[in-house]
């Protein structure tokens, strides 16, 4: 499928689904439906051509075929049949500029596939071009956020480790959830972005809209948001509030993880100090030799663990993190844009009507005089006037058709896309949640066998004292 | 265990086992295991602190703290009749006076600290201030520590004015300035801080006064370094505090993570909270440092007192000599050193044989009393030597004990500590998964 720009004609073969009210996790009723075309994964077409082809497969009928089940949250092991990974980031240095290349490798059993494995090397600027035309081709699904191009605050080197690693899990994390999803991965750019050679999807990226198809879209949708959608549906209010707190939540979290993080960088500083003043200590001392060596140690250990735990904290809970910050973010863009969407259909609607009122209203002086100006007969000037709104209203019917059809394709997209975004954002930070207090149970479980042992030690060497003194 | 050279009668073997300095509870416990005279006999408190205002002299306002000493036959709990303690009040700067009087009246020993006058090595959110009720209660403790300390020293616990200073409210202050320590204690004072060389130092001195520098810069550094990072963690654990708040705010957006979000907002409030009761218990690891860093002033004092001694007696006996000589010359006619007697003799003529007899008389009675008062000097620094190298030997050995001690209650610290975080952890863990 391309991704081609969605004005063209939707018929969704599929009729509106039951939606709950409740859209938080409950699963979209389908199998009821007799209606419903139930593709296997095979039929996903290979021609880039009409529009129609890749709309049969509508949210609902995809939704189906995966069976998404409140328990499980992915599929199960052997249903998945492509697997990427983001690895291997290598600097390139040209005269223009310098940038790094990740290799992608994809593995998978997909018919549309013409192999089963295949290894390219992307840049950060493919991703990007590859998410903006999933966005393209599905304006109100939720296409999982990229990590940020750059990095604002602290003087973080563009081509420093630690960014390259977490900017590659994300990428990583990103193609995994495109992947993942029911529609999205079954796109036809997502499979060009996974096979192609560089020359391929150089010259496949010049290929798809026109520089003035693009800008006309891009118009029409300024417009909308200026013009604001009056009728929005309850459900979508809901969602909209939800998302403002969300990306609140979202935003503070990211923030006090950033300072724990800190908070435990200067900790660490000063424990550095801790253990290296026992062992001076001991230099001076004979009996407590022993003792403040073991505490020197002891405190070395700790400081250790305590690094490693502090690792866990940027590596695995930060991240997460932020990236449901630019979740959110996403999220607020789909809104909007079914939002344009259906502000739209309201100024087609508008615009009908006040034809409509044109075409019945009685012929006013003004007109009929300037016609006459003209050197026209008035009764045939009324006549054309009423032929031209005809058809003009006709035409604005034909096109209200498929708005309605286009606003029920998007609001049913959004709301599959809705259910299935919430679940993995409870999975996700549910698992970066429980992995850090893990981490922390067990780093607070190893300094407690130090100290313990420590104790041990003490312990005995105590007892030997007051043995010798009982002996002499 | 010490060397025990047992000139004195006081029992000096099983100090090592007491442990005044631990962990506060412990202190009560272990009294009248082995002990020594005052300390078996008494049962010491310092039990409370109270804040008293008065009109002083200049007619002015002073607030300052008193704090109320018990005292009770040691054998009164042991026979279960538990009568009243006697009791009465005493402010810090009394306390100073014992100790001063201490000091001067026994310089061989090693006396034991008090506890700082003002706080110090604090980490920021504890107070600084002196009227600061936490500060207050670890002083009173300190005071406590210092009274059993002296009460279970083998010497200092005989002391008169130490007892009065336990049993006689009224009136101790003035003894005490009766017995002129004051002048005492101020040309000692001075000789501490006097600049001067000694010929033949005593070596075990020397490197007992180099250790006691050395302790107490390593000990300043290593509560310098405690307090440095017990504010960093205190900071760690108060911002999971906010993890606790967005917890909950968040919860509320929520259908199915809802409660789990709740809950493990509580637990991260805990173990924000944890934090405070964490650093309480380790200020008294902080304040047994302290002790140590306070006792090496005394370890030093006596060094330095020897030093001192050492450089009197050799410069008594210099002075002995060069009389011995004056008097060989006086006996021979040679003049060998440069006398003013000489030069002037030379110059104007010998003197008569009467004179020179009436001189020779009174250089011998010189020297026969300069031999006594050396001999008295030597006997007084060999039994101050004897006496302090006692004294220290019985501090090193408390000093190693205590100082254990005090490692092992930081590692139980520690582990306590340790604990509570798996605790908290693993409840958080418990609600992570409900989400």
């Amino acid at each position: 499928m391309s991704g081609n720009v969605a004005d063209s004609a939707i018929s969704p073969t599929s009729p509106t689904q039951t939606i709950p009210a409740d859209l938080s996790g409950q699963m979209l009723e389908l199998d009821e439906d007799d209606d419903l075309e139930v593709f296997s994964k095979d039929t996903t077409n290979t021609d880039g051509g009409s529009f129609n082809a890749s709309m049969q497969t509508s949210p609902g009928s995809m939704i189906n075929q995966y069976k998404f089940d409140e328990e499980d949250e992915e599929q199960e092991p052997g249903a998945k049949d492509i697997f990427i990974t983001v690895d291997d980031p290598e600097s390139h240095v040209t005269t223009i500029e310098t940038f790094i290349t990740y290799r992608v490798l994809t593995k998978t059993t997909r018919g549309e596939f013409d192999s089963s494995e295949y290894e390219v090397r992307r840049r950060y600027q493919d991703f990007l071009w590859l998410r903006g035309r999933l966005e393209e081709a599905h304006p109100t699904l939720i296409v999982h956020p990229l990590p940020e191009k750059f990095v604002m605050k602290g003087m973080v080197e563009r081509f420093n480790d630690d960014f390259i690693e977490t900017r590659r899990r994300a990428l990583h994390r990103f193609l995994d959830r495109v992947a993942d999803h029911p529609i999205l991965s079954c796109n036809e750019d997502f499979r060009v972005f996974l096979s192609a050679q560089a020359w391929e999807l150089t010259s496949h990226k010049k290929q798809g809209p026109g520089f003035l198809t693009r800008m006309g879209e891009t118009v029409r949708a300024v417009a909308a948001s200026v013009r604001g959608v009056k009728n929005r549906p309850e459900e979508f209010n809901s969602i909209q509030e939800y998302v403002e707190a969300f990306s609140q939540k979202m935003t503070s979290l990211d923030r006090i993880t950033q300072r724990i993080t800190k908070e435990e960088k200067e900790y660490l500083e000063e424990l550095k100090e801790y253990a290296p003043t026992y062992t001076l200590w001991s230099g001076s001392e004979e009996e407590l030799a022993e003792p403040l060596k073991g505490m020197a140690n002891s405190l070395d250990r700790c400081y250790q663990e305590t690094e490693e735990q502090g690792r866990q904290l940027s590596d695995c809970l930060a991240p997460a993190l932020h990236e449901y910050v630019l979740c959110s973010e996403t999220l607020k863009a789909v809104l909007r844009r079914r939002d344009n969407i259906q502000a739209e259909l309201e100024a087609k609607n508008e615009a009908l009507a006040t034809k409509r009122a044109d075409r019945d209203a009685e012929p006013r002086e003004r007109g009929v005089v300037w016609q006459s100006l003209l050197g026209k007969n008035p009764e045939e000037a009324r006549q054309l006037k009423q032929q031209r709104l005809a058809g003009e209203i006709d035409e604005l019917k034909e096109e209200i058709d498929k708005m309605e059809d286009r606003v029920e394709w998007a609001n049913n997209a959004l709301k599959g896309d809705w259910g299935r975004w919430q679940r993995s954002m409870r999975s996700d930070l549910k698992e970066a949640f429980l992995s850090t207090a893990q981490k922390n149970v067990d780093y607070y479980e190893k300094c407690l066998a130090v100290w313990e042992s420590f104790l041990l030690s003490m312990r005995a060497e105590v007892s030997e004292v007051d043995q010798r003194a009982g002996d002499s | 265990m010490m060397a025990d050279t047992g000139s004195e009668e006081v029992a000096v073997i099983g100090n090592t086992d007491l442990t005044p300095g631990e962990i506060e509870n412990n202190m009560k416990n272990t009294m009248g295991e082995k002990g020594t005279l005052l300390f078996r006999k008494m049962e010491i408190n310092v039990a409370e602190a109270e804040k008293r205002t008065v009109k002083n002299a200049v007619n002015m306002q002073e607030t300052y703290t008193v704090y109320l000493i018990e005292t009770r036959p040691a054998d009164a709990a042991s026979e279960g009749t538990n009568p009243a303690p006697d009791s009465l009040w005493r402010r810090y700067s009394e306390f100073e006076i014992l100790r001063n009087f201490l000091l001067v009246t026994y310089p061989h020993l090693v006396v034991p600290p008090l506890p700082e006058k003002r706080a110090e090595f604090v980490w920021h959110k504890l107070s600084a201030d002196n009227m600061d009720p936490d500060f207050v209660e670890r002083r009173r403790v300190g005071l406590e520590n210092f009274l059993l300390r002296v009460a279970s020293h083998p010497i200092l616990s005989t002391d008169h004015v130490f007892f009065t200073f336990l049993t006689e409210e009224d009136g101790w202050k003035e003894m005490v300035f009766e017995t002129g320590f004051q002048a005492k204690a101020d040309s000692r004072l001075k000789a501490l801080n006097a600049t001067f060389r000694v010929k033949n130092p005593d070596k075990r001195f020397a490197e007992m006064k180099h250790y006691s520098d050395e302790l107490q810069s390593v000990i300043s550094q290593l509560l310098r370094v405690r307090a440095r990072v017990a504010d960093r963690l205190y900071g760690v654990y108060k911002v999971h505090g906010n993890y606790g708040r967005v917890f909950s705010e968040w919860s509320a957006i929520e259908k199915e993570m809802g409660d789990g979000l709740q809950s493990a907002g509580h637990h991260m409030d805990a173990y924000a909270a944890s934090v405070d009761d964490i650093l309480e218990e380790e200020e008294h690891y902080a304040d047994q440092l302290k002790e140590y860093l306070f006792y090496t002033e005394a370890l030093r004092a006596v060094c330095r007192k020897h030093e001192l001694m050492q450089f009197e007696l050799e410069m008594a006996a210099q002075d002995l000599s060069t009389k011995k000589q004056q008097q060989e010359e006086l006996a021979t006619g040679t003049v060998r050193t440069f006398s003013l007697k000489g030069m002037t003799s030379k110059l104007f003529g010998q003197e008569t044989p009467e004179q020179r007899e009436a001189k020779m008389k009174a250089l011998e009675g010189q020297i026969q009393e300069d031999e006594d008062a050396l001999k008295d000097k030597n006997t007084e620094c060999d039994d101050f030597v004897r006496g302090a190298w006692l004294d220290i030997e019985r501090f090193k050995d408390q000093k190693n004990h205590d100082l254990k001690e005090a490692l092992i209650s930081y590692a139980i610290m520690q582990i306590s500590m340790c604990k509570k975080g798996i605790q908290v952890w693993t409840n958080a863990k418990e609600c992570f998964n409900k989400m």
